[in-house]
């Protein structure tokens, strides 16, 4: 919200600087963001008079003009402008001087004769004829006014007021005008606040009730229209100030009847229309839905068709307005206009917001609306329309007026304790200073003991109950007075992460010991990448609005992330890496029963790098499955996954249940993402991992007895897997069979052609006796035997 | 009797001349093996006479010893040579670098949030994580914003269906807290939260952690306490709160919670744009309306709620500038915060 300083200063008398009136405005709730000086930047722009003006020798188009600036002295002007002459007094930019956009100007030589500056245009002073009359003319400035010579422009044009921009939170509709800021400001300066004037002369002989005809057919849109007649209206150019004051806030001025009902808008914050009477059917007005299809064609030429979700106002047979939004083109002012009907209402805001977006036409008057305008300001918009149409003597006014309303207006009021509002705020603000506070927001107060009656005003629809007291209090007692304390009152709770999220952090804990960075990617990806690994399209979710096609597709696997994430690392140099992320999944299946879609946190891990094979990434899961879920059954099978190796990469099978895939990324998945270097990985499902947790440890004793150590070297096929020999050795091994690890594996000149040599280590112990060379030996042999039997596996 | 000082001479001399382990296990057969000369003069003891022979024995056994002792001295000598030669052999270049296992890190964003729920769980908060998908009513509706309320547009929604959208705050955590508990309540509610919005300082994904304190008489004073502890553990002890004034639709009265700048410590610089304070959380007392539409009595509970967002904060702690650098997961950017 744009609000100038002097303007404010109509209604509350300021005594504070621009500066501190800011900080006062921060402290209750209303942040000024900006503060702009117009014109700040004009600097060296001074008054000067036109003594003489000669042809340059050398140019044409130019003139030699020789000036007298005052203080400044007699100077040397080169101009181009042709709307100078002697005895004209104009603006001119010194040696040195910045204009309104900020341009130095500095002295030069033009066509071999020295200029010791610029004569300036409106336009490069920032101003148009809405500031001062002759501005927007093609040329230089001519300044009208007999002034002092070698003044600076600033002061000769006014160009000094200071516009502060201020935050207006969504809950105070009422501030959206340069009249709720000086209610504020009134209120946080303990000044009195002057409200703009209201009143107006009418003439008796002219009555809107025996003219016009107004009927409400929608009450719950419109819960107030206002129409008020104007008859002898002459359409002129609106008063200098009314033309600065649009000017400042970036309005053109159009003429007085159109700038009537802009003012008011800016000044109390209350849209107007202003239709032309004879344009209006049986001089009647009817505020109802639109027809399915009934057309109108608004101010700015554009057509629209309508449906019943709109509000329109009528006239005996067609729409002329969309309410709340924009004037039909059908009944706009014109400099023929002799009779006016003006128009304040009360729109409903979700209505106009609705009509606003569909139609795709928001205007001032829409984006007010959307806020809220309330009951009271209908009455202000329409009584301060009339008395500028008074004061600019443009028209003549009806001595009668619609009031039409949904229901009786009645003032809010709030009956509560002083107890409960301090106890919001905690603190004892005194009963005298909440009081004091409460009625300089022009709230009425009526206390008896603890007990408080507080009636709202009108514009204050935000207001509901005590919490909405104690923040009004708050906000101008200062917050600085709130002290700390923790929880006083409040009883002991343990806190801290339960089971289930420690283990997480516990999980990432050991992946971070693996060397694995984490990674946070979007949860959703484009339908591109989706397809491109082949997801399963019934569990697809979509956003309907995305801000890209790149993130429309909510991820039902995190791998594919996590691949474009190691491609994009390894075209950007980084040779090598390990990432991690454990996040959400999201499936449209076992949808609940309020309509939300199955989310499954899984765990993602990709890693990149000459030291990566398929064997670095199982050991991860290998590393999870026995820290977090030691002794369960875990199984290696070929991958079902089609964008993964096809013989270098595995699902993960735990006690018979697929939980999840490691290995290495299918070629050509590599391919779409332009990359050459193997990228190896997997995916695990969290939560079919997390069921299987067992960390709870029970200690047991090392056998004090020795061990038995005896290495093995068999031959077998070369497409026997290790799996075999190994679960074939620990179901043999015997009792005492402690543990296994192959140490080599061979295949070569030493070794038959289509077998291989692996070699063990296999430790025999006891946790009772010393074992026999007996023992062990017969356990051997029953390996042995059993692996020749099975796997045809002979001793090397 | 001069045949043992002849003997004990030579064989000094001798274990003298030794330079090897090698060498003196021949030497030392010499003397004290099983044929050695002093072994030799044990066997000739037969030809003693049987009265002198303890006093004779006594002798041979204590040269024994004398020339064994001097043998083990020799060793030791000899042990302490070899194997200060051979870590001499063994040196290597000291600089060169070391075999270093390369450590993983959290991500920042993660960093950052763990210090959040520490700060928080040390008083008393337990931690609940909803759905991220999830319906209108708790995004909004039970947070009193009805549909069609200006509010809805302080944030652009992504939306599944009419009434199924990416949750666009942690808020909608506030209320099924309180639908399913009963208070005391104190929960932290962390985790990713979606807007249509992307350029350098918003990202469509980001996180958030959504604080709540249901219970008996808590007043803004508490949430000034807490918020000042909380402030001072994530940045440092001599960090201050401001609050002032603001609206959300859930909270009444509604703050947003400054902190002094922790770049300039408040005396203003381009991270606080000369203003000495900073910007990170929105707070204020629970809407009784939230608290009715969740099942829990306004006249005999009151609540405090905070919303941050992760990213800010750890922006502010870490200097970094665009947020989209945190979502790039570039090794070489993450590899920078695996240091304690």
């Amino acid at each position: 919200m744009k609000v100038p300083f002097s303007w404010l200063k109509d209604y509350v008398d300021i005594d504070c600087t621009a500066g501190e009136l800011v900080a006062k405005l921060f402290s209750c709730g209303f942040e000024v963001e900006e503060v702009v000086q117009f014109g700040e930047k004009i600097d060296r722009i001074v008054t000067c008079k036109i003594v003489k003006i000669e042809r340059h020798p050398n140019a044409d188009k130019l003139s030699v003009c020789q000036v007298d600036a005052g203080a400044h002295g007699l100077l040397q002007i080169i101009t181009a402008a042709t709307n100078v002459f002697e005895g004209a007094i104009v603006p001119v930019a010194l040696d040195g001087s910045t204009l309104y956009n900020g341009d130095k100007i500095k002295k030069g030589n033009l066509r071999g004769l020295p200029s010791c500056g610029m004569f300036c245009s409106g336009e490069e002073l920032g101003i148009t004829d809405d500031w001062y009359e002759g501005a927007s003319v093609h040329g230089i400035l001519i300044i009208k006014e007999n002034v002092e010579l070698g003044k600076d422009i600033k002061e000769v044009l006014g160009l000094n007021d200071i516009m502060f921009d201020i935050n207006v939170t969504a809950n105070r509709p009422d501030c959206q005008s340069i009249l709720g800021i000086a209610r504020e400001v009134a209120a946080v300066l303990d000044k009195p606040f002057k409200n703009p004037d209201f009143t107006y002369s009418v003439d008796k002989k002219v009555s809107t009730l025996d003219k016009v005809k107004i009927y409400d057919k929608a009450f719950d849109l419109c819960q107030r229209y206002k129409g008020h007649l104007v008859e002898n209206i002459k359409i002129e150019s609106s008063p200098l100030w009314m033309k600065r004051r649009l000017f400042l806030m970036g309005l053109r001025s159009i003429n007085n009847i159109v700038d009537i009902t802009n003012y008011v808008l800016l000044e109390i914050g209350q849209p107007m229309h202003a239709f032309d009477l004879n344009d209006l059917v049986d001089n009647t007005i009817v505020v109802r839905r639109a027809e399915k299809g009934e057309k109108i064609t608004t101010l700015d030429e554009k057509e629209f068709e309508l449906s019943e979700n709109n509000l329109v106002i009528c006239d005996a047979i067609k729409p002329v307005a969309i309410a709340g939004v924009m004037g039909g083109l059908n009944s706009e002012i014109k400099s023929s206009t002799k009779t006016v009907l003006f128009e304040s209402a009360k729109f409903a805001r979700d209505n106009v917001r609705k009509t606003a977006r569909t139609l795709g036409q928001r205007t001032d008057a829409s984006a007010r609306y959307e806020k809220g305008v309330d009951y009271l300001s209908v009455e202000n918009g329409m009584n301060r329309a009339l008395h500028l149409i008074d004061e600019l003597k443009c028209g003549t006014i009806a001595c009668d007026e619609y009031d039409l309303i949904d229901a009786p207006i009645k003032e809010k009021v709030i009956e509560t304790t002083y107890t409960k509002i301090n106890g919001v705020l905690g603190i004892d603000v005194p009963k005298k200073t909440v009081k004091n506070i409460l009625e300089r927001l022009n709230f009425k107060v009526e206390d008896n003991g603890d007990e408080i009656k507080v009636s709202v005003p009108l514009y204050r629809e935000d207001m509901e109950s005590y919490p909405d007291i104690a923040e009004e209090v708050i906000r101008e007692y200062g917050y600085d007075n709130i002290k700390p304390t923790l929880l006083a009152t409040s009883a002991i709770t343990n806190g801290g992460r339960n089971d289930a999220q420690q283990s997480a952090e516990n999980l990432k804990n050991l992946l971070i010991g693996y060397g694995y960075l984490e990674m946070i990617s979007y949860s959703f990806v484009a339908e591109k990448e989706f397809d491109l690994f082949g997801l399963d399209k019934a569990a697809k979710i979509r956003i309907k609005n995305p801000i890209s096609e790149d993130l429309a597709v909510m991820r039902t696997l995190l791998f594919p992330s996590a691949v474009r994430i190691a491609a994009n690392n390894l075209k950007r140099k980084n040779d090598s890496g390990r990432l991690f992320e454990l996040a959400k999944t999201y499936e449209n299946i076992n949808v609940s029963a309020i309509g939300l879609p199955t989310e499954t946190t899984h765990l993602a891990f990709v890693a990149f790098g000459e030291n990566e094979d398929y064997f670095s990434v199982k050991g991860v899961v290998e590393g999870i499955v026995d820290t977090f879920c030691r002794g369960v059954d875990v199984k290696f099978v070929p991958a079902e996954e089609k964008f993964m190796h096809p013989t270098r990469s595995a699902d993960v099978i735990v006690d018979g249940v697929k939980i999840g895939f490691v290995g290495q990324v299918n070629f050509e998945i590599l391919s779409a993402y332009d990359v050459e270097k193997p990228i190896y990985g997997g995916e695990i499902d969290y939560k079919l991992l997390s069921e299987r947790f067992n960390g709870k440890v029970v200690a047991k004793a090392v056998s004090k007895f020795p061990t038995v150590e005896r290495d093995l070297a068999i031959i077998v096929d070369e497409n026997c897997p290790y799996i075999d020999i190994i679960n074939c050795i620990k179901t043999f091994g015997g009792k005492y069979l402690d543990r296994v690890m192959l140490f080599d594996v061979y295949q070569g000149g030493q070794v038959a052609s289509g077998k291989k040599s692996m070699a063990f280590n296999l430790v025999f112990v006891s946790d009772e006796r010393t074992l026999s060379v007996e023992e062990v030996d017969s356990a051997i042999k029953k390996i042995l035997k059993n692996l020749k039997d099975k796997l045809n596996a002979e001793l090397r | 009797m001069e045949k043992f000082e002849e003997l004990r001479q030579k064989a000094k001399e001798e274990i003298a001349k030794i330079t090897s382990l090698k060498m003196m296990g021949d030497i030392k057969a010499k003397f004290i093996g099983k044929n050695g000369e002093i072994t030799a003069l044990l066997r000739g003891m037969k030809d003693i006479p049987f009265e002198m022979r303890a006093a004779f024995g006594k002798k041979i056994n204590d040269l024994k010893d004398e020339v064994s002792a001097f043998f083990a001295e020799k060793e030791e000598t000899l042990k302490l040579a070899e194997n200060a030669d051979k870590m001499k052999k063994e040196a290597v270049d000291i600089t060169l670098p070391g075999k270093k296992p390369q450590l993983g890190s959290l991500h920042p964003l993660n960093i950052v949030k763990n210090k959040i729920i520490d700060a928080f769980t040390g008083m008393g908060f337990e931690i609940f994580e909803g759905p991220e998908i999830d319906t209108d009513y708790y995004c909004f509706q039970a947070l009193n914003i009805p549909k069609d309320h200006p509010a809805r547009d302080m944030q652009d929604t992504f939306y599944i269906s009419d009434n199924v959208l990416l949750r666009p705050h942690t808020s909608p955590g506030q209320v099924r807290t309180m639908e399913n508990k009963k208070p005391p309540i104190k929960i932290l509610s962390p985790g990713r939260v979606y807007r249509a919005d992307d350029d350098a300082s918003h990202s469509p994904m980001f996180h958030q952690i959504e604080g709540l304190v249901v219970d008996k008489g808590v007043s803004l004073c508490d949430l000034k306490g807490l918020l000042d502890e909380f402030v001072r553990i994530i940045f440092d002890k001599d960090t201050k709160t401001r609050f002032r004034p603001s609206y959300f639709p859930f909270t009444e009265p509604s703050v947003e919670v400054d902190v002094t700048c922790c770049k300039c410590g408040g005396k203003g610089c381009n991270l606080c744009k000369g203003t000495g304070w900073i910007e990170i959380l929105g707070a204020g007392v629970v809407n009784k309306k939230v608290l009715e539409m969740s099942g829990i009595d306004s006249n005999v509970y009151s609540g405090l709620a905070f919303g941050l967002g992760i990213e800010r904060i750890t922006m502010i702690k870490y200097g970094i500038s665009d947020i989209r650098t945190l979502f790039e997961n570039n090794v070489a950017f993450l590899q920078q915060f695996n240091r304690r």
